[in-house]
């Protein structure tokens, strides 16, 4: 790609933070994208099984050059895997933009801010708030499920600290976090009618982003984009709409069963299931499915989710054509790069 | 044997069969017009009653006042006894019933038929706290940002608070 990448992005060394702009509450680059006025471009990844910080950066290293954000999951599917944290400290050391995911059910508040200002001090800009999944669901059904906060609760305490800078308790901090909030928003669970009101709850408790849930049935995301609108809620944060590519018939009604929160219509299984290639087939799926949500008035960008499959993120990001002949950034940036200072002209 | 999926807010005494049919809740979140009405009433006997409680002792009164609001709210709403309860801001639904202990509203991983992730056969509280606050007059209150709860607060009687609490405003 010839694109140039844009002089907000660029920062003195590819692992420090970038220089402050108004209006700004981090120093990340998903944030300055997405304030631009650029369709964004998210990904998610799925922390290893493993001691090896070289695992974490084979893994990102397929989405470089083509994402504005990479999620690092804490302990998804109440499953254990390397923390959200640590990985995200791997990513910003190569210039990443990661987002720390912060999941409930596994720590209390005392843990939770200081795993923030931890993150925050290691170069972190985004964090998106979670409740979690519960622990029936993952390897240790028998952990104590925590959830002392709730994804709102949890926002309102990470902006306290940001910007009144003290701990829930009231205790100053020296140094607050900069970070860009983000939220989780499934449009496609009951009680279908609360979902809007529930994203201004968490517009109210501090969310400056939102990725949703995976998108396989756009009237209902529609329906529910078009009631956020009617809130302006779309004025007020940035919705990200989750997608992904599904691997088969089979893993879409194995999703369909066992993953919480997971709405895929039968239509969206049929087609898969009369395809000759399926795996081609989930990809061309999603590559429509991000062409189409592209066009939905509100929407801000997608967050790709391809469990299994990060290989064929960049693939399917090219395919829609979505980046619009924008380049996120990458490491091929920062060999010619001015300092930042410089760029800005004072 | 079927495993129990452990709760976040474990209730008073045991841990809740999921099996169970709840039947009052349900008969509450349906009749939370009438419930909302019945607590203003009382909430303004309590607040009347407040010099009269302090002249006997709150520390005097906390043990048997918890008792009694536990079984009369146990038996209305499953009450957990979290010692902050915000059933008005529920329509009526503990939120503490939730297993993952949520207060300000559903989590999206609410079943397709709105049964709750972790309790497959339990109907999802904020599902029924949603309709149920549509019903009140209150309801809006569904939409305001509830603080983490206080765990010191944990086994203790709401009702002796507000009591204290509107006599020392």
């Amino acid at each position: 790609m010839s694109a140039a990448p844009h002089p907000h992005d660029l920062g003195a060394d590819p692992s420090a933070p970038l220089i402050d702009l108004p209006g700004h509450s981090s120093r990340g680059r998903l944030e300055r994208v997405l304030r631009r006025g650029e369709f964004a471009v998210t990904t998610e990844l799925s922390p290893p099984d493993s001691a090896d910080a070289d695992e974490v950066r084979a893994a990102a290293e397929a989405f470089e050059g083509w994402v504005d954000g990479i999620n690092a999951t804490d302990g998804s599917g109440a499953h254990c895997h390397m923390s959200s944290v640590a990985v995200c400290a791997i990513l910003t050391r190569i210039g990443y933009s990661p987002v720390l995911q912060i999941s409930c059910r596994d720590s209390n508040r005392i843990a939770i801010q200081g795993a923030v200002l931890g993150a925050a001090a290691l170069g972190v800009g985004n964090v998106l708030c979670l409740t979690g999944d519960g622990v029936q669901c993952g390897d240790h059904p028998e952990a104590k499920p925590v959830f002392d906060l709730d994804s709102i609760s949890l926002l309102s305490v990470i902006r306290m600290m940001r910007d009144e800078s003290r701990f829930l308790s009231g205790r100053r901090l020296t140094t607050p976090p900069r970070l860009f909030l983000g939220a989780a928003e499934n449009p496609f669970a009951p009680p279908i009618d609360f979902r809007v009101p529930r994203l201004a709850k968490k517009i109210a408790a501090g969310a400056q982003f939102v990725q949703t849930q995976y998108c396989f049935d756009l009237t209902m995301f529609r329906a529910f984009m078009g009631r956020a609108r009617d809130m302006g809620l779309d004025k007020r944060c940035f919705i990200l709409a989750g997608v992904g590519p599904l691997a088969s018939a089979r893993a879409a009604r194995w999703m369909r069963a066992n993953v919480a929160g997971v709405h895929i219509p039968e239509s969206i299984v049929a087609r898969l299931e009369g395809a000759a290639d399926q795996k081609a087939e989930g990809k061309r799926i999603c590559v429509e499915m991000i062409q189409a949500l592209r066009e939905e008035p509100g929407v801000a960008g997608v967050h790709v989710m391809a469990y299994r499959q990060s290989r064929t993120v960049a693939e399917i990001v090219a395919e829609s054509g979505v980046l619009s002949g924008r380049a996120p950034w990458r490491r091929s940036f920062v060999a010619n790069m001015q300092p930042v200072e410089s760029l800005e002209g004072g | 044997m079927t495993r129990l999926a452990p709760c976040a807010f474990e209730p008073r005494g045991k841990r809740p069969p999921p099996e169970r049919k709840p039947r009052m809740r349900l008969w509450s979140v349906r009749h939370t017009a009438l419930l909302e009405r019945v607590y203003a009433r009382f909430e303004a006997a309590v607040a009347r009653a407040a010099p009269m409680l302090a002249r006997v002792g709150y520390d005097r009164l906390e043990r048997p006042t918890a008792a009694l609001e536990a079984a009369v709210k146990g038996f209305l709403f499953d009450c957990r006894m979290c010692g902050d309860c915000v059933l008005s801001n529920t329509g009526m639904s503990c939120p503490m019933n939730c297993p993952k202990a949520m207060r300000n509203g559903p989590c999206g991983g609410v079943r397709a038929d709105g049964n709750c992730e972790v309790y497959p056969k339990m109907h999802c509280v904020w599902l029924k706290a949603y309709e149920g606050s549509l019903a009140m007059r209150g309801g809006a209150a569904i939409a305001e940002i509830l603080p983490p709860l206080d765990h010191g607060r944990k086994g203790s009687s709401t009702w002796l608070r507000l009591a204290r609490e509107t006599a020392s405003a």
